[in-house]
């Protein structure tokens, strides 16, 4: 036995020597190919064309087109207004959900596909399944109405009533994107190991103080996850509001396809994507900083 | 070497996937518009809704003994880019390609078309209409086959007629009696009943540019931000604060109809067909309105053309030839509601409630004393999304943020007089048409 083991990382070297040594890499081939044929050429692209004008100019035209536009800035602010309701808000819900999944009660599993059914659903298509909820002579209207909690139906999509807007997206997107967040959460919580939770238990710990010292602190590299792939999948909604805003309400994404498929400028469309891809990256790393891994930590 | 029941049933299952993987990659003969073993590609900006796309396939094709393959995208941008990226492959993918005229005057001013005088010349016994073979003219000489043709009106539910003001003519309105009709309903109702389509995929910019333009001005962009314009903008920012706030996204005006959200409006006739073919008694057509400088209407012609990359073009003259027959035309106009750019009374089979309220409008519209039409943006390139931007820009600083109307002008002016500059484009009607750029006023 103990032969073996001494053996063992010498075999290895040897291999390591040989043709196996380009393995890794050779593995490694196909995803760096995609990865740079379907996202980096794009994105190279789009550099370029955000800083050309359409006679093939460097400049910065684009840009001050883009920031010239009135509709930047109401579009930049409700990207923002949107993230920021809808984060903690999904996050909450995404976390109560994972619970509910991973609860030993009879039946929990089932929640599992009942929450995931939204996933199904495309984007537009969760748009106008609102649309149809939300509009004056929609469902919430009917329903309202014949509970006698209404006297006449009440038009949630009013563009004079911006904050009621910017509601009705936030209902439609939480339904329709929690669960994404639910699915890496619940990996998160099957992931800690019980005997935390059972020393915790030892040790009388109350559920909110499980929670706080034991479940949290564990699934901090998960929720990091699940926080950035929400947070940049945020700056991309772009259906829902097109359905329940119309063009009364703007987003940066609903700005970059409008200027692409209506304006038909793909220098400014690319612009557009520039600022989604900066102040992805900025969100980005707000979390990182904000939540660093027990390594970074140096613990 | 020795492999387990488990990893062989691995292997199996990487070599599936990778196969299958890999066959997505390289099987691209069902991909939307790609030609397929024997299969000619027809890709159209028109009829392009599911509804519409699945009556060309199963329906208006049907009989063509080829194998046809119908690419419906609305996205007149990705047409430019297929047939611009297809010329410089030198060949091309599509066989046949269906658009609206202004689209095929960009394709035409960048040399993508084949010159399609003598298909228009073999095709003299299907009775284009004089005024369409014109439009179908570009630089002298054919740069389509007239195919599909509508224009805009108005519709209105029965329950709104009683509000009409004393003594105006719904077959003949002016603009301040559709105001008065609105202000009257809202105040009857104490909802506001109009609409617009405003939306995303709404025509609104064209009831600026073809209706309230003409019929105000007299012009477009020699009239952009004259006394004339100042006027129009205030009226229809009087007019929006009776339209349901929900038009900001409203793309087809038959949907907020047929519900009862909209009393009165104004659309695509093709956009307004299905109110009136599912309720022809309870909702009724009739021309847009009179202004100080007239009718103004825009007449809507779609055509068919073919890439100058098409090596053969005889089987894409060929469909052509079928799109064209009598019979297909009125299956077009059965199926999907849009008319044909010939004489109505020439078509088989009469026409369906709907279709005729819609034709009876039209031919009214068209024959009011004083009408004005006006022509699609022509010569602008691929200028012409950002000359639609200057008019919803407008409406939206003027109409929905309630911004100065003279300063909005000023400012979108200059904008437009830039856009014009660009495309080095000429006015075209209603403006006076003539050389030169044309200078906005």
């Amino acid at each position: 036995m103990a032969e073996a083991v001494t053996e063992a990382p010498v075999v290895a070297a040897e291999r390591r020597g040989g043709p196996q040594r380009w393995l890794p890499y050779l593995l490694l081939a196909p995803s760096v190919a995609y990865l740079l044929i379907f996202f980096a050429s794009p994105m190279i692209q789009a550099f370029g064309l955000a800083f050309t004008s359409t006679t093939g100019e460097w400049g910065l035209g684009s840009i001050r087109a883009m920031l010239g536009d009135d509709r930047f800035w109401p579009a930049v602010w409700t990207t923002v207004i949107l993230l920021v309701v809808l984060l903690p808000l999904q996050f909450a819900l995404a976390m109560a959900m994972s619970m509910v999944i991973t609860s030993r009660l009879r039946g929990s599993g089932l929640w599992l596909y009942v929450f995931l059914l939204p996933l199904g659903v495309s984007e537009l298509g969760a748009g106008i399944l609102w649309y149809s909820i939300f509009v004056e002579q929609g469902w919430l209207n009917t329903v309202l109405q014949s509970l006698g909690l209404i006297d006449r139906p009440v038009i949630w999509l009013d563009y004079r009533e911006p904050w009621r807007v910017i509601g009705t997206i936030v209902v439609a997107e939480a339904w329709r994107s929690t669960s994404l967040i639910v699915i890496i959460l619940v990996g998160g919580l099957r992931a800690i190991p019980r005997d935390y939770l059972e020393a915790a238990d030892v040790f009388h710990a109350g559920p909110w103080q499980r929670m706080r010292h034991v479940v949290l602190p564990m699934m901090r590299p998960t929720i990091r996850t699940a926080l950035i792939v929400r947070t940049v999948l945020a700056f991309e909604v772009f259906a829902t509001v097109i359905a329940l805003g119309g063009t009364g309400t703007d987003v940066l994404a609903t700005q970059a396809n409008r200027a692409y498929t209506e304006y038909q400028d793909a220098h400014l469309a690319s612009a557009y994507g520039l600022v989604i891809l900066l102040v992805s990256l900025v969100a980005v790393g707000i979390i990182l900083v904000a939540l660093p891994t027990r390594k970074e930590r140096g613990e | 070497m020795q492999l387990s029941r488990r990893e062989v049933l691995r292997l199996g299952l990487g070599a599936a996937a990778t196969g299958l993987l890999a066959g997505c990659a390289l099987d691209t003969t069902g991909a939307p518009g790609s030609r397929g073993s024997d299969g000619l590609v027809f890709y159209s900006t028109q009829l392009a809704t599911t509804e519409e796309a699945e009556a060309v396939r199963r329906q208006i094709l049907a009989g063509f003994p080829r194998e046809v393959q119908f690419a419906g995208d609305s996205s007149a941008t990705k047409m430019f880019d297929r047939v611009r990226a297809d010329a410089r492959a030198g060949s091309s993918s599509i066989a046949l390609l269906g658009a609206l005229h202004g689209e095929f005057a960009t394709l035409a001013k960048e040399g993508l078309l084949r010159d399609m005088t003598d298909v228009v010349e073999q095709l003299g016994d299907r009775g284009f209409t004089r005024q369409y073979l014109d439009l179908a003219r570009i630089d002298g000489r054919y740069a389509f086959v007239p195919w599909i043709s509508a224009s805009y009106i108005m519709a209105a539910r029965r329950e709104a007629l009683q509000f009409l003001p004393a003594g105006a003519d719904l077959q003949a309105l002016t603009y301040t009696q559709l105001l008065d009709w609105t202000r009257a309903i809202q105040l009857a109702t104490g909802s506001p009943r109009f609409g617009l389509p405003a939306g995303e995929n709404g025509l609104l910019k064209r009831f600026l540019q073809g209706y309230a333009y003409p019929s105000f001005t007299g012009g477009v962009n020699t009239t952009f931000a004259s006394a004339d314009a100042a006027a129009m903008w205030e009226w229809l920012r009087a007019i929006w604060g009776t339209a349901n706030p929900q038009s900001v996204t409203y793309g087809f005006m038959q949907e907020p109809l047929l519900s009862g959200e909209v009393w009165v409006a104004w659309d695509h006739a093709v956009r307004l067909v299905d109110a009136l073919q599912t309720r022809p008694d309870d909702i009724v057509s009739f021309p847009a309105p009179t202004g100080p400088r007239g009718l103004g209407y825009l007449p809507v012609l779609g055509g068919l053309s073919i890439p100058k990359a098409v090596a053969d073009p005889q089987p894409s003259i060929e469909l052509i030839r079928h799109l064209t027959d009598p019979a297909r035309v009125s299956t077009t106009l059965r199926t999907v509601a849009w008319f044909p750019p010939q004489d109505l009374a020439a078509i088989p089979g009469g026409l369906p409630p709907g279709v005729g309220q819609e034709a009876e409008t039209l031919q009214r519209m068209v024959g009011t004393p004083g009408a004005v039409a006006s022509s699609l943006a022509v010569g602008l390139g691929g200028q012409s999304g950002t000359y639609d931007k200057v008019f919803t820009d407008a409406f939206r600083s003027i109409v929905l943020d309630g911004g100065d109307v003279r300063g909005v002008l000023a400012t979108q002016a200059a904008a437009l007089q830039g856009v014009l500059d660009s495309a080095q484009a000429a006015c075209w009607a209603p403006d006076p048409v003539g050389e030169g750029v044309c200078r906005v006023g």
